[in-house]
């Protein structure tokens, strides 16, 4: 008897730590949010050094789960110290009038083994479209670690306008890897 | 190269190379003068490509021009110039020949130390020989600049003394690399 009070506390109590799983606390410091492009057929790295997330994402109950992040535009390191003074101009990012690029998730799907389909909407110098990126799950130690990718075309929110609005020299699709570590609920 | 069975001028090759690689790299020179001011654009980024892209031309020629000057003998000194300017003009040339793989070579590394690799015609990758790091990228920028200005310097005085021995001399030392001058 004794047992079995035992085994169905055990029972409960591990029920319950599973539903209070949930990961909403961003860690900067471990995520990251970086991008490749082509400037003349030439591979380069760049990324944003400063963004922030709020996340809610319950491994049990996936499809609930919420993200949004703010990217602060004028923290991105294109590569190039010529390129960071140019980019946050007029024809790119516009970054003193549009100084935040955002995305907020509106559906997660999961696809099985730990992956995930986020559909969402990106804005980016003031332009709004429905983006949708593959992202996988995994735990390391107590956190969540988020991975992804997908390509984003610079000519859809006109980054990059006038003479630097053709393709030849900066190509138009860029590449966005993102990784988010997220703390469980406190 | 004194010896007597050497031939009294220049191949064919010998002189298309000679030709080729040294206004190339004076043309090349030139463009890497104008384009480090121009401002930022996809002109300028596209200058700096075709930039490169002569650079690694001209060290592909510069190897076939090595492999022929060593495969075939070049001609030995002009009758009645002084040895001492005979040596001079051996050691001016034998600079010349460090710089013209020395300066595409500073360019590449140059080039990677400041994150960008060098893609040959937009095709083909040039692996990065050295990471990026903007301490090195400065100071192999100046090593470029530096065996650049050298290089012109050394060309203008070559060129110099070439005219010198064709107007003042009269002698046959141009004439090996530039037959139709031969008018006597």
């Amino acid at each position: 008897m004794k047992k079995l009070i035992a085994f169905a506390a055990l029972a409960v109590l591990g029920a319950g730590s599973a539903q209070a799983v949930e990961y909403n606390q961003v860690l900067n410091d471990k995520s990251a949010l970086a991008f490749t492009y082509k400037q003349m057929n030439v591979p380069m790295e760049g990324s944003f050094k400063r963004f922030r997330g709020q996340l809610s994402f319950d491994p049990a109950k996936p499809a609930t789960a919420t993200a949004q992040f703010q990217i602060e535009v004028a923290s991105i390191d294109t590569g190039s110290a010529e390129g960071n003074d140019e980019v946050g101009g007029k024809l790119w990012f516009n970054s003193k009038a549009f100084p935040t690029a955002q995305f907020v998730s509106t559906a997660i799907k999961p696809l099985g083994n730990n992956r995930f389909e986020v559909s969402g909407k990106m804005t980016i110098k003031g332009k709004t479209l429905d983006v949708s990126t593959p992202a996988s799950f995994r735990q390391d130690g107590a956190n969540a670690v988020f991975e992804g990718g997908f390509v984003l075309k610079r000519a859809d929110y006109a980054i990059g306008e006038g003479v630097w609005a053709d393709f030849g020299t900066v190509a138009n699709e860029v590449q966005i890897k993102f990784r988010l570590t997220a703390a469980p609920k406190k | 190269m004194t010896n007597p069975s050497s031939p009294s001028t220049y191949t064919g090759p010998a002189r298309s190379l000679h030709w080729l690689v040294g206004l190339g790299m004076l043309a090349t020179f030139g463009v890497g003068i104008y384009m480090s001011d121009l401002p930022f654009s996809p002109t300028k980024l596209q200058i700096y490509s075709w930039h490169k892209w002569a650079g690694v031309t001209l060290f592909l020629l510069s190897v076939i021009r090595l492999a022929w000057r060593l495969t075939h003998q070049a001609p030995g000194a002009v009758a009645g110039i002084p040895a001492w300017q005979h040596t001079a003009a051996e050691w001016m040339h034998r600079i010349l020949y460090v710089l013209m793989f020395a300066i595409p070579l500073s360019g590449w590394l140059m080039s990677s130390a400041k994150g960008f690799q060098t893609v040959y015609f937009g095709l083909l990758p040039l692996p990065d020989l050295v990471a990026k790091s903007k301490d090195l990228g400065d100071i192999l920028g100046k090593v470029h600049g530096s065996l650049n200005l050298l290089m012109v310097t050394l060309v203008a005085l070559h060129a110099a003394a070439a005219i010198k021995h064709h107007l003042i001399d009269r002698d046959e030392v141009l004439v090996r690399m530039l037959p139709f001058l031969k008018t006597r």
